[in-house]
């Protein structure tokens, strides 16, 4: 999806650097990469390294970064779809009942459409956009950073070294101070989520939470489905600010 | 950033935390934090002095003999300044790509994961 945005914007003097953010690895990104024939910078962060630099939280976010590099918005969420009417979920045929339940959670989840049509503007009109921002605003308007969840980026970032060390536990332990000093890096909580059960076949990574019958496994106090249920799905994104 | 001694090279130093130590401190962009004497002495960097000075955590797991020195929290934002830090990760295949190779261009940086 990236792709077809980039063939359109990369003649207008706009790049596009696409990151996948996984501590399993390379190889764990490789399938999709390779299904989306990237012509653009296709990178991999297993250390969580966007959090650390950027204050990435969730994905998609995006930053945009001008001539000089200089950054002109810092991150929010980066739908690369425009708006569409939003159909209701239909439970598929075939996936065990719990990951339904995801999917359905997730397709009320609200993605702001307009995030084209900014990166148009801004490849249109540049600096004059309306939506590229003065270098105060950006770091106004830059994720707040306190010592809490600057400590819960580097429990995150040791969880990632010990997972990359295949000591499980170890990660899972960091990965719940990260939890519980930043709580609402999104990307922490879906990193560790995702490989809490990793002999739990197929769906284990999207599904986010106890595998059915194997709920006393679960090594985190909350998951996907009961977190998000709690906050509402509406909340998932913070609005883009324009 | 990962450390497995809390003494590193300034170039170590600078690669990990994408602040850079000059005379004037330790700087981003334009911000510039001034720097104890004993914080850098003969080209090492005592991280602990720096990290006290730009309100940087420093977490240990002893038993993996590792420590991880957290971004600052002295400006009170992920982003000190707006200048773009220097990026640099690999690609699938581990070819090394710094964000700073596309200078003169506009770049939108996106990501995703695939969990």
């Amino acid at each position: 999806m990236w792709q077809a945005l980039r063939t359109e914007l990369h003649p207008r003097g706009i790049e596009i650097v696409t990151v996948g953010i996984d501590a399993a690895g390379a190889e764990a990104c490789r399938p999709f990469i390779e299904a989306a024939h990237p012509e653009h910078p296709s990178l991999v962060d297993t250390t969580h390294r966007m959090s650390e630099l950027f204050g990435v939280i969730n994905i998609p976010n995006g930053v945009w970064i001008d001539e000089h590099g200089v950054i002109t918005r810092p991150v929010e969420q980066a739908s690369p779809h425009p708006p569409s009417d939003a159909r209701p979920f239909q439970p598929i045929e075939g996936l065990p009942g719990r990951m339904n339940e995801v999917l359905d959670e997730a397709s009320r989840i609200q993605v702001d459409g307009r995030y084209l049509e900014m990166l148009r503007d801004w490849a249109e009109h540049g600096a004059e956009s309306r939506y590229a921002l003065d270098p105060n605003e950006v770091v106004e308007r830059s994720r707040p950073r306190d010592s809490g969840n600057a400590e819960g980026q580097a429990h995150l970032e040791l969880g990632a070294a010990l997972w990359a060390r295949g000591d499980q536990r170890g990660a899972e332990r960091h990965w719940r101070e990260a939890h519980r000093l930043d709580p609402m890096n999104f990307t922490a909580k879906r990193q560790a989520w995702s490989l809490a059960v990793p002999d739990g076949g197929d769906f284990a990574r999207y599904l986010q939470g106890p595998l059915p019958g194997r709920e006393d496994e679960w090594p985190y106090e909350t998951d996907w489905l009961s977190e998000v249920r709690g906050f509402g799905a509406e909340h998932y994104y913070p609005p883009i600010q324009t | 950033m990962l450390l497995e001694q809390l003494r590193v090279s300034v170039d170590e130093f600078e690669a990990g935390s994408g602040w850079a130590l000059k005379p004037q401190g330790a700087c981003r962009g334009e911000v510039c934090v001034p720097l104890p004497a004993e914080a850098i002495r003969d080209g090492v960097v005592d991280v602990v002095a720096v990290a006290q000075r730009l309100g940087m955590p420093v977490v240990e797991d002893a038993e993996a003999g590792l420590w991880a020195l957290g971004p600052e929290t002295l400006s009170g934002h992920a982003l000190a300044s707006a200048e773009a830090p220097e990026l640099v990760l690999p690609d699938v295949d581990g070819n090394e790509f710094r964000l700073s190779s596309l200078r003169g261009q506009k770049v939108v940086i996106v990501s995703w994961a695939p969990y």
